[in-house]
């Protein structure tokens, strides 16, 4: 773990994908990808559409098993792990479309959210709006994501940038020691891409982050690591300035002059 | 410290709970005094009408349980009846010729209730939306089959309860069912203590995660709930109140048939869920009362004449109008006349 | 068993199988492209049986006429069903779906009881069709369970058609895949529905005039029809009509073989082929598509 206020990553990849690969029928969405995200550094992943960046994150947070290669977290082999146990062991997700709780308050979000942690759903008899744990975890993390103020709020009645932020603060609810983030800045306008920039930087301390982002100005500044995937292949994967400079990569995105700042 | 304000006072409070456990209007007095109004009710109505408030009651008991899967847990289950039908049976093979002790009567109807709903939701629950409710049919129709073509039940006659269970315990009676207004009692205090263990158990960490599970459950995946076991526990305690209605209905009937079982009977309890009102403990009683006593009206020549031959055609017609019309039950059409939003 | 007996029962496995999938693919349909689940339709069946003994005095021998006209009569009703009632459910949640074709099963059941009654009634098979051929000496396999298999196996050739090989089929196909777009492309697609639910019906119909001879005509024969038609659809995947063909055939065989090694619990086996079918895969033997 790194010290807080330094920004060197840890040697020690937290997440890894080797070779994975995945196939629908004759075609495959994702072949032969190897990547590694480490504890105090945002890796970016980015690619035209249909490129597999949906897939790829799908394979790492657990919602598709791969048909090939392995996927290890935080020292285990998790290839064959489902999900939910991938989440519990810290592995954080969060959806290009909103996957928030509309009906209920901002801050049970991320109780409920937190309750995953501490679950005990045996006793039947303690109400859960009471939960410390919870509760304790829902403040904090809506504390961290800038949502504090809103907590009493229904969820729906959030601005669109706040309930991406409040996507972000229900991953954090569980103390996660990776974040697969899926376009977090999607449909955002600037003051709120602004806001939501600096939670990123503020979090890649701590944790090992993974985002899948079409806003190139974004991931330009932000990003570490930037890995560019083609049809379902890794084609450059290396720091902002030399996939800027890379030639497979400008031939990938011809076409789109505009897009790489 | 900003902690400290969130996990204190409202907003820990009032907003924190998912709606179905939402306080509704009046809090505990409104259920109270009716509990009050239907145990004072045998002191002033005739024994048809303790007969109608039983069935109501039993009845209420049975759409609850079904109330924990389709308004908690979000899942539409055509097979319920099965578990109904299965306590029921189980009552009355458990007593044979001389009779039972509630004592071993009721938790048998429970735990064989609970055994078939355990294999039934385990196998189920592999499928989601409309495959789901095939499949709950499905094995509702398994079980009525076995009751209705083989030796195990009587066959498609049914069989008799000849002895009705009892309580009895140092030397005295303290309850035989047999006795209309002590099973009156009994059924009421069932039907009481079903929803007080339901307002709990959905105020839990339990029910506050199925209601998750309900709105988006994606999303309690990659928080990290292994959310079947979560729908399988709502499935199989379903089952198993399912059965204390059982129990009490073969008490109540004195008999039992397989057309318990049947998908009618799965049918009915679903639109007592949707006449209440989807998502409340109370629209489940609500719409289990307004469901029996449509039921009477429409089969009753004194009232609608020569209709009562067809009441199939007017039950059915008023199905159609109700879901179409109102589709949020009867605690939805109070919440708009009181003005308050659907 | 010997084997002449081996063969008949094949013979029946195959031939109710081949029914099932009438009543079965356009139960399919209507919910791989509409998304309705319709508990109504084993009342379709039973419309087909009543159609089949209504029918009978007007047209005899005629029989392949009369089951023409009854496929046009259900078409049609079938038509105007879909425009006064269905359309409106196609937005409704499930359990909405759920309780309205349950009520509309009540309404059909006591309008049934009110046209021609309660009694049970039989359908002959016409004169052209009587007897049956010799099997192993001693067995006689009617001809009347030859033509129905046929028929089923005309009108599954004709379905595969349809869908496959004309325009209709590949807005069906479209629509089942992906509503919007086809919506996009300037096809009504309300008008497809119509047809589509239209057609559904029309093959119900089909399937009960032809098994009306064969298991007469009487209440509740809707209701056990369309439990096990779920069964098919959810072993043969929503919306694949290969693999209702696939799933009909193996609950004929289970069921007939069934009946004859055990006899009172073979009402079971159908459903214990379902939980089976669940363990192993839950999405349905075939993937989604047509």
């Amino acid at each position: 773990m790194t010290e807080r206020g330094t920004t060197a990553p840890d040697p020690a990849p937290l997440l890894r994908a080797v070779q994975v690969g995945r196939h629908f029928g004759g075609v495959a969405a994702v072949d032969g990808v190897s990547i590694e995200v480490r504890v105090g550094e945002i890796h970016a992943v980015i690619g035209t559409n249909g490129a597999g960046k949906s897939t790829l994150i799908n394979l790492l947070s657990g919602e598709i098993a791969p048909s090939a290669g392995q996927v290890f977290f935080a020292g285990h082999d998790v290839t064959r792990w489902p999900q939910p146990r991938r989440a519990r062991a810290g592995l954080g997700r969060s959806y290009q479309r909103t996957t928030i709780f509309p009906e209920f308050s901002v801050v049970e979000n991320c109780r409920l959210a937190a309750q995953a942690r501490t679950p005990r759903p045996w006793r039947f008899w303690q109400r859960a709006a009471a939960d410390r744990p919870s509760l304790e975890a829902a403040a904090r993390a809506l504390t961290a994501a800038g949502l504090g103020a809103e907590a009493g709020q229904r969820a729906g009645t959030l601005s669109h940038g706040a309930q991406r932020q409040l996507e972000i603060a229900m991953c954090l609810a569980n103390a996660p020691l990776a974040l697969l983030l899926d376009e977090p800045l999607a449909g955002m306008g600037g003051e709120e891409t602004e806001r939501m920039l600096d939670l990123l930087g503020a979090l890649k301390d701590d944790h090992a982050i993974l985002l899948v982002e079409h806003d190139m100005d974004a991931v330009f500044r932000v990003a570490d690591r930037i890995t560019v995937m083609v049809n379902g292949q890794v084609i450059a994967s290396d720091v902002p300035d030399r996939i800027r400079a890379d030639p497979l990569v400008r031939e990938a995105y011809l076409g789109e002059p505009e897009v790489l700042p | 410290m900003a902690s400290d304000a969130l996990t204190e006072g409202p907003a820990a409070d009032v907003g924190a709970l998912p709606d179905i456990a939402r306080r509704e209007a009046g809090g505990w007095r409104v259920p109270a005094a009716a509990v009050l109004a239907i145990a004072l009710l045998p002191l002033v109505v005739s024994p048809y009408g303790i007969d109608l408030v039983l069935r109501i009651a039993v009845y209420a008991i049975f759409a609850l349980s079904l109330e924990l899967l389709v308004g908690a847990a979000g899942l539409v289950s055509l097979g319920h009846a099965a578990f109904l039908g299965i306590g029921a049976y189980a009552t009355v093979l458990g007593s044979g010729d001389s009779g039972g002790s509630v004592a071993w009567l009721l938790p048998l109807a429970v735990i064989t209730a609970a055994a078939y709903a355990l294999f039934a939701g385990a196998l189920s629950l592999r499928t989601r939306g409309v495959y789901f409710i095939m499949v709950t049919l499905a094995f509702s129709q398994m079980a009525y089959f076995v009751l209705h073509d083989t030796q195990v039940g009587g066959g498609s006659d049914g069989i008799f309860l000849y002895v009705k269970p009892v309580l009895q315990f140092a030397g005295t009676t303290w309850l035989d069912l047999d006795d209309r207004l002590t099973l009156y009692y009994t059924v009421l205090g069932a039907l009481v203590a079903t929803y007080l263990f339901l307002s709990v158990l959905l105020d839990s960490r339990f029910g506050h995660a199925l209601a998750g599970i309900r709105v988006n459950e994606q999303r309690m995946r990659a928080a990290g709930f292994s959310t079947y076991l979560y729908k399988l526990a709502a499935f199989v305690i379903a089952g198993a109140l399912a059965g204390v209605a059982g129990f009490l209905l073969a008490a109540k009937d004195g008999a039992v048939n397989p057309e318990l079982l049947s998908w009618h009977e799965s049918g009915a309890v679903l639109l007592m869920l949707i006449l209440g009102g989807i998502g409340s403990l109370r629209g489940a009683v609500i719409g289990a009362a307004a469901f029996v006593l449509l039921k009477e009206l429409y089969q009753s020549q004194a009232i609608v004449g020569p209709l009562a031959d067809h009441w199939q055609m007017t039950l059915g017609l008023t199905i159609i109008v109700f879901v179409a019309v109102l589709p949020r039950g009867l605690i939805g059409l109070g919440q708009r006349l009181r003005g308050k939003a659907p | 068993m010997d084997l002449a007996t081996f063969l008949v029962q094949c013979l029946n496995a195959v031939q109710y199988g081949l029914l099932l999938f009438l009543v079965a693919s356009g139960l399919t349909l209507i919910f791989g492209i509409m998304g309705v689940i319709n508990l109504a339709h084993g009342s379709f069946y039973m419309l087909g049986a009543y159609l089949a003994f209504a029918l009978a005095p007007l047209f005899g021998d005629w029989f392949v006429t009369r089951l023409a006209v009854g496929v046009l009569l259900a078409f049609a009703f079938g038509y105007l069903l879909e425009w006064v009632f269905f359309s409106f459910l196609y937005e409704r949640d499930h359990l909405q779906q759920v309780l309205m074709t349950y009520a509309l099963i009540l309404v059909f059941e006591e309008s049934r009881s009110l046209l021609v009654g309660n009694d049970v009634h039989g359908v002959a098979a016409p004169s052209w069709l009587a007897g049956g051929f010799e099997l192993g000496g001693l067995m006689q396999y009617p001809w009347y369970r030859v033509f129905s298999s046929v028929a089923c196996i005309v009108v599954a050739l004709a379905l595969y058609a349809v869908v496959n090989r004309t325009r209709l089929g590949m807005m069906i196909r479209a629509g089942a895949s992906n509503r919007d777009m086809v919506r996009g492309l300037g096809v009504d697609i309300r008008l497809l529905y119509r047809i589509v639910f239209a057609g559904g019906v029309a093959l119900a119909a089909l399937a009960g005039m032809i098994a009306a001879p064969l298991s007469s005509v009487y209440p509740g024969m809707g209701g056990s029809v369309l439990i096990i038609c779920f069964v098919v659809v959810v072993i043969g995947g929503i919306g694949s009509i290969t693999g209702a063909l696939v799933a009909s055939l193996l609950v004929g065989f289970v069921d007939t073989f069934g009946k004859v090694f055990f006899a009172e619990w073979s009402g079971v086996g159908v459903y214990l082929l379902m939980a089976v079918v669940l363990v192993w895969r839950p999405e349905g033997l075939m993937k989604r598509g047509i």
